[in-house]
């Protein structure tokens, strides 16, 4: 983008079963990570490569990464006037059917599974009368994001701070969301950049990223170590 | 504005043509038509062919289309038609009392009567000119005849046909009239077509109008449009045009408002080589409200251009105007939109917009909005853009595993649904979506092969 490197170090594994929590004050990279591992072209790739179930993940399009089983909820999820949810998540669903082989669901089976997401996750069924995210607040968009995450069922997650924006409550259905989802089949990479989260959704790793690289890796633990430290810790050891 | 008259060659012979071809116009006209005719080319002769420096016409140049030649059917030629040919053809299948005009001509095995409540008069306007010329007297002309528009008076020099619907006081048409203009011919053809509604106060209709060629010619159409709207009508007037590329429609609809109407139209330009839509509104009673709106989709070397006047001359009224556009390849596109609010019109709300998206990099689009607002009590807004597909929009489809072309279609058909939802009758919205959806899989430009 313009001639500006936004990420330089990277080094990430992420095995099925685990929890990643990707931490990193604002503007350190973390979208821009988000963003590429779901295809998104805005970036030009210098050199680096992403393996995903032995594929090179960059040669995909973002399409072909969605059917694979990558999903990104997003940071700022987009308002599409005019598309209807149900149109659009059946689309989706069904493009992923299609994909492994199987048959397209219809109307009826669609929305009988529609209704058990919806129960699992304790949402209201307004949100899937509109059109796309329309006037839907920031709580709302951002349920909707891990509804459509249970409606596919991804093999890697990768939520960019879905925690931001919420109340407690929506903070609470969220994360109770992304924990029922969880199988030992699939894996989650969390980013956000306040602990709070945390609190709901226990990782397994935390990583630090600050100017394009992580700066430090470790156990749930760090995330407590921020918190008390503040971003300064890292900050000061790492700037050039 | 300057204004050049330059006499150029194709008026020149528009005119000799009439001269030439006056007691064929006349005969088994009604002479209330036939008294139109000598003003009518004498202004006609006056303007020309309007080019690029007539500001009304800065973004359409209609001189090339009148430079090629052109056959006319100055008298009605018998023939069939062909339904299954017409239905192969991309025109909506509506439950609707249906008619059809090939090449301007009411066509002879039409039986528009038949289902319509009692009092409706439909069908031909050169039969009910002749017939009834009472239903047609105080209304003939009274719009188009204030118009300046050389297209409108060579239309009116040269009208033979057309359709033409009274609705008695306080009749209610439950289902709509479709009228499905075909244009047919071996040879290139210019058809011209004069076509009336009049609506007493307090009855309700709803028109379909589809243009459709059936053959590759180059087809040039002149169509004059005049609707009443008595006192507590509805009238609601669709149009879907779906033309060859060699094809040039020019058409100009005029719409008078009384007390408390409402007028819902829509145009759907699918497909065409050139097209010009002009479109007015006057409100002359209070509290009568017009909902203008428009979609076009267009590509390769396609043009459109929608121009509306609204004439708000009474007060409590409103008018709300979306036109939005689709280009694609090197496709052209125009809007320009005039709203005058007189002194009188107080309490006026005039509202108009127009999106447009370009899905290339030739694609150009031009949008004119004009506001002259002679009273002090209104509420006015105009808002015009020009853009590409939502990109973020695009990326959040595909990230959820919708392929790219059918994602576009998404946002695309998203784009066109705020005008197509404005339509009233559910069949032809539906009818209308998947017109769309063919329109932008290339289906319709092929059927045009
Ligand atoms: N589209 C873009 N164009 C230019 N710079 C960008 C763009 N997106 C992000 N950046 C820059 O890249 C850096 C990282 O941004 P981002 O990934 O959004 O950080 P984070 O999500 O950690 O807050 C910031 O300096 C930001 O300004
Ligand atoms: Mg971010």
């Amino acid at each position: 983008m313009e001639g500006k490197e936004i990420l330089k170090g990277i080094n990430l594994e992420v095995k099925a079963g685990e929890v990643h929590a990707i931490m990193g004050p604002n503007g350190s990279g973390k979208s821009t990570l988000a963003n590429i591992l779901a295809g998104k072209t805005d970036y030009e790739i210098l050199e680096g490569e992403v393996t995903f179930q032995g594929q090179d993940l960059l040669e995909l399009s973002p399409e072909v990464r969605s059917r694979s089983g990558i999903f990104l909820s997003f940071q700022y999820p987009v308002e599409i006037p005019g598309v209807p949810m149900i149109n659009f998540l059946k689309a989706s669903v069904n493009e992923h059917r299609k994909f492994k082989g199987l048959e397209p669901l219809t109307a009826g089976e669609f929305l009988k599974l529609m209704r058990a997401k919806k129960d699992m996750l304790h949402l209201d069924s307004e949100l899937t009368n509109r059109s796309v995210n329309e006037g839907f607040s920031g709580g709302e968009k951002k349920k909707n994001e891990i509804f459509q995450m249970a409606m596919l069922e991804p093999k890697l997650a990768i939520l960019d701070e879905t925690d931001s924006g919420l109340d407690i409550d929506a903070l609470r259905i969220v994360a109770e969301g992304v924990n029922a989802l969880k199988t030992p089949e699939n894996a989650t990479i969390l980013v956000t950049h306040y602990q709070r989260l945390l609190d709901y959704i226990v990782p397994d790793f935390v990583h630090v990223l600050y100017n394009g690289r992580i700066v430090k890796s470790g156990g749930k633990e760090l995330a407590f170590e921020l918190e008390e430290k503040g971003y300064d810790w890292i900050k000061n050891g790492n700037d050039q | 504005m300057s204004i050049i008259h330059d006499k150029i060659a194709p008026a020149d012979q528009l005119v000799s043509l009439f001269e030439k071809s006056r007691e064929i116009l006349n005969r088994g006209s009604s002479p209330i038509l036939n008294r139109m005719r000598e003003v009518s080319i004498k202004r006609f002769a006056q303007t020309g062919i309007p080019g690029f420096k007539n500001e009304d016409y800065k973004y359409t140049n209609l001189k090339p289309a009148f430079e090629k030649s052109y056959s006319q059917e100055l008298v009605r030629e018998s023939g069939l038609i062909n339904l299954n040919e017409v239905y192969s053809r991309n025109i909506p299948e509506l439950d609707a009392h249906l008619v059809f005009i090939v090449n301007g001509w009411f066509y002879s095995g039409n039986k528009p009567g038949s289902e319509l409540p009692n009092g409706v008069v439909f069908g031909s306007l050169e039969q009910i000119a002749n017939d009834r010329p009472e239903l047609l007297q105080n209304y003939l002309n009274r719009q188009a005849g204030l118009s300046d528009d050389p297209f409108v008076t060579l239309n009116t020099a040269f009208t033979k046909d057309g359709f033409f619907i009274y609705i008695p006081k306080g009749v209610i048409v439950e289902k709509p009239i479709q009228i499905i203009n075909l244009l047919s011919s071996d040879e290139n053809l210019s058809v011209t077509q004069r076509n009336m509604v009049i609506a007493e106060p307090g009855s309700r209709i709803k028109l379909v109008i589809c243009d459709q060629t059936l053959s590759p010619a180059s087809f040039i159409t002149n169509s004059v449009s005049e609707i009443f709207a008595g006192e507590d009508t509805l009238v609601d007037v669709y149009t879907i045009q779906n033309l060859n590329n060699q094809s040039t429609a020019i058409s100009s609809a005029f719409y008078k408002l009384q007390r408390n109407s409402i007028v819902t139209t829509g145009a759907i330009s699918l497909h065409g080589g050139m097209i010009r839509n002009n479109l007015k509104i006057t409100f002359s009673g209070d509290h009568s409200e017009a909902n203008v709106n428009g979609i076009s989709f267009t590509d390769q070397k396609q043009h459109v251009d929608n121009f509306t006047v609204i004439e708000h001359a009474s007060p409590n009224c409103l008018s709300n105007q979306i036109y939005k556009n689709i280009l694609d390849d090197e496709s052209t596109g125009a809007f320009a939109g005039r709203i005058h609010v007189a002194r009188d019109a107080q309490q006026t709300n005039a509202f108009q917009r127009n999106n447009n998206v370009l899905l290339s990099d030739k694609a150009r689009m031009q949008t004119k909005p004009q506001l002259i607002i002679d009273a002090d009590d209104v509420k006015c807004s105009h808002g015009a853009t020009v853009g590409q597909i939502d990109k973020d929009a695009l990326f959040f489809l595909r990230s959820r595993g919708i392929g790219e072309k059918e994602a576009r279609m998404m946002l695309m058909n998203a784009f066109a649904h705020e005008v197509i939802q404005k339509i009233s009758i559910q069949s032809l919205r539906d009818r209308i979506d998947e017109l769309i959806e063919k329109r932008l899989n290339g289906e319709i430009t092929r059927g045009h092969i």
